[in-house]
């Protein structure tokens, strides 16, 4: 008997080691990286020297971390909090009232901005809202002069871009979990005088928290990851005004070849990421309990 | 319980990944070279290209492998840094900016190549400075230069003559420069009189072909060379800043917008100048490589319609003039394991028919005596005697592993005054506050 319980573990372990090859030990390497002063070049790249904790003192010290801190906080609230997750509800919502075939128009026109691998999402978005891009030569035909985007609101830019682009996994998660409210539920509801919007708040939202939550799990985890998205549409600037934890870390691991410093900046992007995890999951038992 | 069993599962797998690969043949002698190559940047595979030819021709039993990377200048040094990192990926040859020689050395990449120049004859060819661009901080010789290059004011005769400008032009002082351009403004408001780079966008660019013409046409400069220390606070590069902030704040500039973003060069080669929007700027000598037939910016008349100036001193003090100088060489790998082949191919590649043609071909200045003597290599555009000349004012920047990281401050310092986010004054003591906590105290001379 047990041994077969050992045996029935034996597919899992090609998997468990893939992981363990590729996920937890580039991890483990980033946080051992990031007490060290490894370097691309110079003396550091051929001998690097454990330097404790003065990676993440500097770090402290450092006038664009706290800023790149902040901004990556206000890039996932927005656009993956707020955004994504507020807009993908919403449209889920409304194509469950809407007619089949505006509800499939819709979805496909959002899903293909799903579809679109990152490069060519930040290409289009580029393009977009560049200073003689879409949306400017669209405000120009109707008369008006939009500013130029990715220069004076390079972060709203972003956010928006970033929306654009996720939104549909929200509200393919979203759809899913509307389509399992059970009717009789909404219909009692109703019979008793329930409006719209408290059958909205009082019945439908809470019978798809925990989707909520896992939703909104993956899409903080995912917008905490963006790179490319930023680095093709502003690279991060003007003066820094867009630069996120990963551009950050991008340009002092690659840019000044300080890997030291850049994977202590990707440490704590990690961090952040387990915290945000850790509290979703920690949300998610709650509710089951 | 369960990991008892598991672990040794764990165990016997690893170990079988570990035995299956193959210890390599010692008859399989292959290099590897590893160069740069964009869309505007072809001249350096021809010349591969034909040196692998040329090299498997006199050396059958050995292959060479070309592994050409897509990339400008900066993800260049990042991909062929990473690949330095280990044995396994580390190139037999590869090309290698001059300015990382030294933190290169001493990252242990390169490989000393004294031993082997010696029993090189063509080495005596190679100019003084040229073979001072390939030595590291111990004297010996690691890299060996493809060709060197200089910076100068490119101008446009018909833009300038319009205005009542004189030509051939050329500045005295920053304010003959300022008052050109202003002229220019006046006779025509729609052209960019002109454009020097400025801020991160452009990267590199900003300091080579702007920032330090100015910085070093004061009595100032960048890195005491004798004392092995960064200056700081010095009057020069507030002066530097207050320059572009005039140029910009005058709109003799291009606007901050369009200077911040990275392909704006693009512009200035493949349509402002062509079109007689741009008056003038600052560009490296190899400017006739976008235009020539070829290139990626064709444009047949710019022999008659360009004209080229050195950028004066500030007060037009001695020497008169300003340039910055950098360029390419090749190195070989200190890891690579066929380093006597390696050499060889080398010097293939860097031999007076392969010199000749990439200097020609990519607008280089000759670093060969005897490619410099070469009538194709002297009537390759009207322009090579004097982006020449100016080797005679020219300065390098200073090489040391630090460098990425000042001269990022110095484009961040650009920045901040062209966008009017601070003053001169105020960006030139964030670059001191920057380069104080880059190199520390003791690396800093306040002048």
């Amino acid at each position: 008997m047990t041994i077969r319980r050992y045996l029935r573990l034996l597919p899992v372990v090609p998997s468990v080691l893939l992981l363990l090859l590729f996920l937890l030990a580039p991890v483990a390497w980033s946080f051992y990286a990031s007490f060290t002063n490894a370097a691309l070049s110079g003396r550091a790249a051929r001998d690097p020297q454990w330097v404790g904790l003065e990676n993440y003192v500097r770090m402290f010290s450092d006038d664009s971390f706290p800023l790149a801190a902040w901004l990556t906080v206000v890039f996932v609230a927005a656009s993956a909090v707020f955004g994504q997750n507020v807009l993908g509800l919403l449209i889920a919502l409304l194509m469950t009232r809407s007619r089949k075939a505006v509800s499939s128009w819709v979805g496909t026109a959002v899903v293909a901005a799903w579809v679109l691998p990152e490069i060519v999402a930040a290409f289009a978005a580029y393009a977009y809202f560049n200073r003689d891009g879409t949306l400017n030569q669209m405000l120009a035909f109707f008369g008006g002069q939009g500013p130029d985007w990715l220069y004076t609101f390079p972060l709203v830019a972003i956010i928006l871009a970033n929306t654009w682009r996720g939104t549909a996994f929200s509200m393919l998660v979203f759809r899913a979990a509307l389509a399992d409210v059970p009717q009789d539920v909404s219909e009692a509801a109703l019979m008793d005088g329930a409006q719209g919007w408290q059958r909205l708040a009082f019945i439908t939202l809470p019978l798809i928290r925990s989707s909520i939550a896992t939703n909104l799990m993956l899409i903080t985890l995912q917008t905490l990851a963006v790179f490319t998205l930023i680095w093709v549409m502003t690279a991060g600037g003007p003066a820094n005004a867009s630069t996120t934890l990963p551009v950050l870390a991008y340009q002092e691991a690659f840019k000044f070849g300080d890997i030291g410093y850049g994977t202590a900046i990707a440490s704590v992007l990690i961090v952040l990421g387990v915290v945000f995890g850790a509290v979703y999951v920690r949300l998610l038992k709650e509710q089951k309990s | 319980m369960r990991f008892a069993t598991v672990l040794p599962v764990v165990a016997a797998l690893l170990a079988a990944t570990a035995c299956s690969s193959t210890p390599p043949t010692a008859e399989n002698k292959t290099l590897k070279i590893v160069y740069q190559k964009s869309d505007s940047f072809t001249a350096l595979d021809t010349v591969m290209q034909d040196a692998k030819k040329e090299f498997e021709a006199a050396n059958s039993s050995v292959t060479v492998n070309l592994e050409p990377i897509q990339a400008n200048d900066d993800d260049y040094g990042t991909k062929l840094a990473l690949a330095q990192r280990s044995p396994d990926t580390a190139p037999d040859v590869f090309y290698e900016d001059t300015f990382k020689v030294r933190s290169d050395v001493d990252a242990g990449y390169l490989l000393k190549l004294d031993s082997y120049l010696e029993k090189w004859d063509d080495w005596s060819q190679f100019n003084e400075a040229a073979k001072a661009a390939g030595r590291a901080d111990d004297g010996g010789i690691y890299a060996v230069p493809l060709g060197t290059d200089t910076r100068a004011i490119w101008y446009n005769k018909a833009v300038l003559q319009k205005a009542g400008i004189p030509v051939p032009w050329q500045p005295k002082t920053w304010e003959d420069i300022l008052s050109t351009a202003r002229a220019i403004k006046a006779s025509d408001p729609t052209v960019i009189p002109f454009n020097m780079y400025a801020g991160k966008g452009t990267g590199e660019g900003t300091v080579m072909q702007s920032f330090y013409e100015l910085l070093y046409g004061t009595d100032s400069t960048l890195y005491d060379e004798k004392e092995k220390k960064w200056v700081v606070g010095s009057q020069g590069f507030t002066d530097s800043l207050a320059f572009l902030k005039t140029l910009y704040d005058e709109k003799l500039a291009t606007s901050p917008a369009e200077a911040l973003d990275a392909n704006v060069w693009k512009k200035v080669f493949g349509e402002w100048f062509p079109q007689g929007k741009l008056g003038a700027t600052v560009e490296g000598s190899y400017t006739p490589s976008f235009w020539q037939k070829g290139g990626p910016y064709e444009w047949a008349g710019y022999e008659q319609d360009m004209g080229v100036a050195m950028f004066p001193t500030r007060n037009g003090q001695e020497p008169g003039g300003v340039s910055m100088s950098g360029g390419w060489t090749l190195a070989v790998g200190a890891k690579s394991k066929n380093a006597e082949l390696a050499f060889k191919f080398l010097t293939t590649a860097l031999n007076k028919k392969n010199a000749l043609a990439f200097d020609v071909n990519n607008s280089q200045i000759a670093v060969r005596t005897d490619v410099a003597k070469e009538s194709s290599y002297v009537s390759a555009n009207p322009f090579v005697k004097d982006v020449s000349e100016l080797v005679k004012v020219t300065h390098y920047r200073p090489a040391t592993a630090d460098y990425p990281r000042i001269s990022t401050a110095v484009q961040v310092a650009t920045e901040s005054v062209i966008t009017g986010r601070q003053s001169p004054e105020d960006a030139a003591a964030e670059y001191d506050a920057t380069v104080r906590k880059v190199v520390g105290d003791d690396k800093v001379l306040d002048r």
